[in-house]
C-alpha cells in the first residue's frame, strides 16, 4: 500500500499548494481594495455629503478598525459567499457574478474549442512542412489573427456575416424577442433553454455566440498554431521517431501515433493557458457584440471605483487560474506516465 | 557467396546544403553475414546506415547500384519502402534513453513492429511480443511489457530495442552503435544476445562502430571508413594485418590492459587518405 499511501501524500501536498494560494490571492485583494486610490466612503455617499454622514459610513465599513481585524472580516465575509454589494447595480456582487460569468464561460468555451481544433492541426501541419508552403501560408494566417485588433475583426465580422450574408445572429446572446423568455436557472443561456426545452432559442444562441466565438478562438489560435508548431518540431527531431520510421510506420502514423502523444502535456499548458485568458473576460469583443460578460462588468466597476465588485472579480479570475491549474496537474498524469511515478 | 543481400556500388550521399558529400563512392556487397563498419566521428558511417534505410528525406543519394534483395533501394517509392522497413531491413539506434517512445508501454511498442506488417488480434501481438522478450532473455516478459522505457534499465532497454527490430524476421539489420550507451558490464552481454539472434535467423548484419575490438570479436569483414569513404576491407581475423596507415593508426591508438602506462600514439592524417583509391 506504499502506491496509495504516495498517491495520499500527493493529494494533501496538493491541496495544501491550493489552500496556501487561496489565501495568498485573499491577501492580495484585500490590499488592493485598500490602495487603490478610490475612496469607498465617497464612492457611496457622494461628493457633497456632511463630515457626519462620511463618519458614520466610514464606521459602518469596519475601516476605523485595525488592518487585520478588517482583514480577519473580510476572510470570513469571503468564506460565507457575502462579497457585499455592488455601488453600481445595487445588488449583491455575488448576483452580479453569478449573472455575468456564464455568458462569459460560454463565450470563452466555444471559442476556446474552436481555437484548440483549428490551431493544432495547423500547428502540427505547419511542423511537418517546415519552410514549405504549407508552412508559409500558415505563418500568414496565424500571424494575421495575432495582429488584426480583434474590436476590428468583430465589427467586419458583424458587417459581413450579419448584416450582408445573414448567417449568423447579431449582437446579444440571442435575439431580442426571446429575451425573458426561458426562465434562467444556470444562466448559461444555452443549458437553460435546452432544459426548458426551448428549442428556438437555443439555435438562436448558437447563432449569436459562433461569430463573436469564432474570432475569439481565431486570434486565440494564433498563439496556439505557434506554439503547436514549434513543440513538434522539437520532437520530430528526436530519436525515437527515427525508430518509428524503421519500423515501417509512415509519416503520417509517426507523426500522430508517436510525436503527437508527446507534445499533449505541453499542449495543455498553453490551452488552460489561452482558456484562462479568455475567461478573464475579452472587454473588446464584449462591447462590440453587446455581450453581457465579465470583461465589460469588471472595466465598468473599475472605472467608477466599485471596490467590492472589483475586488471580486479579482478573486474569481484568481480563483479560474486556481482552477485551470489543478486541472492541467490532473492532465499531466493522465498524459504522461513519468508524472505518475 | 549466394545471392547478396545487399549489392551497394559507388554511393555518395549529400546533405542539402553542405559543402561536400559525407559519403563518398562506397561500394560493398553483404552477404547473409556480418560486417563492420569502423571509423571516427563524422567519418558517414551512421549516414550511411541511414541512406540505406532511406531515412535521410532532405539527403541526396546518388549511387550505380544499390540494391537489397530484389528491391532497388535507389528508385522505391516511399510505398514500397514501407513495406522495407522494419519487415525486412531494420536498425537497431544506439541510445535506449532516447530511441523509445517515452509515453508508451516498450511492449507495445514491440508490437506495434509486428502490427504495421502483420494483421492480427491485439492479443497475438501481444504475445508474439512478450515470446521475443523471452528471446532477449528478458526475466518476468510479461511484467516487462507493462513498463514505460523510463522504468527500464539501459541493458534492457536496447534488448527490447533489438526485440523491436528483430520480431519480425528481417533479412538484414543495421545495429548504429548498439551498445556505446551502455555500461561496460552489460555490452557484452546485448551484444552476445544480439550475435546469437543473427546467426540464428541468418540475418545479415551491418554493424556500425566505433570500437574495433568489438568489431573484430562480432563480425565477419570489416570495413574502416575515413571522411566518407572506405579506405579498407578487411576480413575481422586479418585486423592486425591492416596495411592502410589509418587504419594502423587506429589500431595503435588502442590502449591494451597488457600494453604498459606509456603516452598512447596520436593518429596522424594525411589529406592523401581522402583521395587515394580504396585498397
Amino acid at each position: 500500500m506504499i502506491l496509495d499511501r504516495r498517491r495520499m501524500t500527493a493529494l494533501i501536498g496538493q491541496g495544501g499548494s491550493i489552500f496556501v494560494t487561496l489565501f495568498g490571492l485573499l491577501i492580495l485583494t484585500f490590499v488592493i481594495g485598500r490602495i487603490m486610490p478610490a475612496d469607498p466612503v465617497r464612492a457611496i455617499v457622494g461628493e457633497d455629503a456632511t463630515r457626519e454622514v462620511y463618519e458614520t459610513v466610514y464606521r459602518q465599513l469596519g475601516l476605523d478598525r485595525p488592518m487585520w481585524e478588517q482583514f480577519f472580516l473580510y476572510v470570513r465575509d469571503v468564506a460565507t459567499l457575502d462579497f457585499g454589494t455592488s455601488i453600481r447595480t445595487g445588488q449583491p456582487v455575488l448576483t452580479d457574478i453569478l449573472r455575468v460569468l456564464p455568458a462569459t464561460i460560454e463565450l470563452a468555451t466555444f471559442a476556446i474549442l474552436f481555437g484548440a481544433i483549428v490551431g493544432i492541426p495547423l500547428g502540427v501541419l505547419a511542423a511537418v512542412n517546415k519552410d514549405r508552403w504549407a508552412d508559409h501560408l500558415i505563418r500568414v494566417f496565424s500571424l494575421m489573427g495575432h495582429s488584426m485588433p480583434i474590436f476590428w475583426t468583430g465589427m467586419i465580422g458583424l458587417l459581413v456575416f450579419y448584416a450582408w450574408l445573414g448567417w449568423v445572429g447579431g449582437s446579444g446572446r440571442m435575439d431580442q424577442f426571446y429575451i425573458g423568455l426561458v426562465p434562467e436557472r444556470t444562466n448559461f443561456l444555452l443549458i437553460d433553454s435546452a432544459i426548458a426545452g426551448e428549442w428556438e432559442v437555443f439555435r438562436s444562441a448558437i447563432n449569436h455566440i459562433l461569430l463573436p466565438a469564432s474570432l475569439l478562438g481565431y486570434s486565440s489560435s494564433a498563439y496556439i498554431t505557434r506554439m503547436t508548431r514549434s513543440f513538434m518540431l522539437d520532437q520530430i527531431n528526436q530519436e525515437y521517431i527515427t525508430t518509428a520510421r524503421v519500423k515501417g510506420l509512415s509519416n503520417r502514423q509517426t507523426i500522430w501515433r508517436h510525436a503527437f502523444g508527446n507534445i499533449r502535456v505541453q499542449l495543455v499548458t498553453i490551452v488552460a493557458l489561452a482558456y484562462g485568458a479568455l475567461l478573464e473576460g475579452a472587454v473588446l469583443i464584449e462591447t462590440v457584440f453587446a455581450w453581457p460578460g465579465f470583461g465589460s462588468y469588471l472595466t465598468a466597476n473599475l472605472l467608477i471605483g466599485d471596490m467590492n465588485a472589483v475586488m471580486t472579480c479579482v478573486l474569481v479570475v484568481g480563483v479560474i487560474f486556481i482552477a485551470l491549474n489543478v486541472i492541467s496537474d490532473i492532465l499531466y498524469r493522465v498524459f504522461d506516465p513519468r508524472t505518475r511515478a | 557467396m549466394s545471392d547478396p543481400v545487399l549489392d551497394i556500388r559507388n554511393l555518395s550521399v549529400r546533405y542539402a546544403g553542405a559543402p561536400g558529400p559525407a559519403v563518398r563512392d562506397v561500394s560493398f556487397t553483404l552477404g547473409r553475414e556480418r560486417l563492420g563498419i569502423v571509423g571516427e566521428s563524422g567519418s558517414g558511417k551512421s549516414t550511411l546506415g541511414r541512406a540505406l534505410m532511406r531515412l535521410l528525406p532532405s539527403a541526396e543519394i546518388t549511387a550505380e547500384r544499390m540494391q537489397f534483395e530484389d528491391v532497388d533501394l535507389l528508385n522505391a517509392t516511399e510505398r514500397q519502402m514501407l513495406k522495407v522497413r522494419g519487415r525486412r531491413m531494420s536498425m537497431i539506434l544506439q541510445d535506449p534513453k532516447f530511441s523509445l517512445n517515452p509515453i508508451r508501454k516498450c511492449g507495445d511498442q514491440i508490437a506495434e513492429a509486428y502490427r504495421t506488417h502483420f494483421r492480427c488480434r491485439p492479443a497475438e501481438a501481444r504475445q508474439k511480443a512478450v515470446d521475443m522478450l523471452e528471446a532477449v532473455q528478458i526475466r518476468e516478459a510479461s511484467r516487462v511489457y507493462d513498463l514505460y522505457p523510463h522504468e527500464v534499465s539501459g541493458g534492457m532497454g536496447q534488448r527490447i530495442m533489438i526485440a523491436m527490430m528483430l520480431l519480425t524476421d528481417p533479412d538484414l539489420v543495421i545495429a548504429d552503435e548498439p551498445t556505446s550507451a551502455l555500461d561496460v558490464t552489460v555490452r557484452l552481454e546485448v551484444l552476445r544476445i544480439l550475435d546469437g539472434l543473427v546467426r540464428e535467423k541468418g540475418i545479415g548484419l551491418v554493424m556500425i562502430s566505433h570500437d574495433l575490438s568489438l568489431v573484430r570479436n562480432f563480425c565477419d569483414r570489416v570495413l574502416i571508413m575515413y571522411a566518407g569513404r572506405v579506405v579498407e576491407t578487411l576480413n575481422a581475423r586479418e585486423l592486425d594485418q591492416a596495411r592502410h596507415p589509418y587504419t594502423r593508426g587506429l589500431l595503435a591508438a588502442q590502449p591494451r590492459i597488457a600494453g604498459g602506462r606509456g603516452i598512447l600514439p596520436v593518429l596522424k592524417r594525411d589529406p592523401a587518405w581522402e583521395e587515394e583509391p580504396a585498397r
